[in-house]
């Protein structure tokens, strides 16, 4: 359908940006790739009165790696994240989901931080966010906030994000020596939603795993972590024996929603397998990275 | 109503347009360009993919104020002097076109991506057409041109 009737605003300094939020609140929605706004829109699930677009904030479109961080500004653009070297060096994980969002011309336009505020569960950049721990800067009128990954997620399309601020950054750690990384999912067809997705991280030391971090997409409304089966991991040798038992471990209090590509059983059992998958190749690629 | 102005296919347009229009619409009601097709209006056919400042976008998911300033390249920007560009010719030749609704989405996504990435192969190619749909599925033969067209490129 055509969108429905929506006022324009195109503020051109975050300063303005914030205010123009301030004013308007939860009337407003910010307008960044609009590879998912403006579906919703056509498609009536979201009416905002007023559309905050923030394309022209050119300082928002940046990467850079500062304090054992790289910095992603919020309007950076997916294809921009896919062919920087900066992002496949200091954050392999982030460099392994971004060539599965969508399709190519929906890369040329969607953006970081439009993926990460828009908080699709089965989206692939949430669950890359919640496994590296990544922390989102925010700007209100009082200032700068940021947020855990842990924090961000609060719910199907749902973020911690008040209605006065705006994402402006957000900032993943620079992975360690010995950190070998894998995005998985399963999907119809390529470019599809996660059925589910698993975004790995392993760092070796001396052979031993001495970091572990799993999230999976597409299982619950939100991103999810599994702190058990990253326990479970740390200071062992990788091993088919220990990946079963991990996949055994990450989704045992799994409970998965059910829709026509698949049941909550299926996801399930394909959450296990993508668990063995994913840390046996994170495994391998961290000892080529060694 | 606001006034944009952009480049498309060589030449500068302008119309004056609500915020709400998209792309699309702009190209094909303001511009009189309806060789882009609009077939889901929101994001999953890819019909209507155009190219804006060198990049495959789908002009459904992109307002027009937003492309302002803006080069577009349109179905009707790729024949030359009358005549039909290479990945066109190939395409006619493979027989890649069933009722052709679909089709300047194809050939505006496979010309963008091998711009790209001229050595392409069979998959890549599939991959990258992945996000538009041929409601004939008639996609073998849709591979077939694009492969075809990269392999004239190749040896011209």
């Amino acid at each position: 359908m055509k969108l429905p009737y929506v006022e324009y605003e195109a503020p051109t300094t975050i300063a303005e940006a914030v205010d123009l939020l301030a004013e308007h609140e939860d009337e407003a929605s910010v307008l960044a790739g609009g590879q998912s706004l403006i579906p919703l829109m056509a498609l009536r699930l979201a009416r905002p009165a007023v559309l905050i677009d923030i394309n022209g904030l050119s300082e928002l479109s940046l990467v850079a790696v500062t304090d054992g961080r790289v910095a992603i500004g919020a309007m950076t653009r997916e294809y921009v994240a896919e062919d920087s070297a900066t992002v496949s060096d200091a954050a392999p994980l982030l460099a392994a989901a971004l060539p599965l969002i969508g399709h190519e011309a929906i890369r040329s336009r969607g953006t970081i931080g439009g993926s990460l505020a828009h908080a699709d569960p089965a989206a692939e950049l949430p669950a890359v966010a919640l496994a590296l721990d990544a922390e989102f800067a925010v700007r209100g009128r009082a200032g700068e906030r940021v947020v855990p990954a842990a924090d961000w997620f609060e719910g199907y399309l749902a973020t911690s994000r008040r209605p006065d601020e705006l994402l402006t950054e957000v900032r993943f750690p620079v992975a360690a020596p010995g950190t070998g990384v894998a995005f998985l999912e399963i999907a119809r067809r390529h470019g599809d939603f996660a059925i589910v997705g698993l975004a790995v991280s392993l760092t070796l030391a001396d052979g031993v795993i001495s970091d572990a971090r799993l999230a999976f997409a597409g299982v619950s409304d939100v991103p999810v972590r599994v702190a058990e089966a990253e326990d479970l991991l740390l200071g062992e040798r990788p091993s088919a024996e220990l990946f079963a038992e991990a996949a055994r471990v990450a989704t045992a209090g799994l409970d998965p929603p059910a829709d026509l590509n698949g049941s909550s059983e299926y996801r399930k059992q394909v959450a296990a397998t993508l668990v063995r998958r994913g840390l046996q190749a994170a495994a391998d690629n961290a000892d080529e990275r060694q | 109503m606001i006034e944009v102005t952009v480049q498309v296919n060589g030449a500068p347009r302008t119309a004056s347009v609500e915020a709400r229009k998209t792309l699309a619409d702009f190209l094909r009601d303001d511009l009189d360009l309806t060789g882009t097709h609009v077939g889901c209006e929101h994001g999953v056919c890819g019909a209507c993919t155009v190219i804006v400042d060198g990049r495959a976008v789908r002009s459904c998911l992109m307002l027009a104020v937003q492309a302002a300033g803006a080069e577009i390249t349109t179905i009707e920007g790729l024949a030359n002097d009358g005549g039909l560009g290479t990945l066109q010719q190939a395409m006619w030749d493979s027989h890649s076109f069933q009722c052709g609704f679909c089709t300047p989405g194809f050939v505006m996504q496979a010309t963008a991506y091998l711009s790209a990435h001229p050595d392409a192969d069979e998959q890549e190619i599939r991959e990258a057409l992945s996000g538009n749909i041929c409601r004939c599925t008639g996609y073998q033969s849709i591979i077939d041109g694009v492969l075809l067209a990269a392999q004239r490129s190749r040896e011209a």
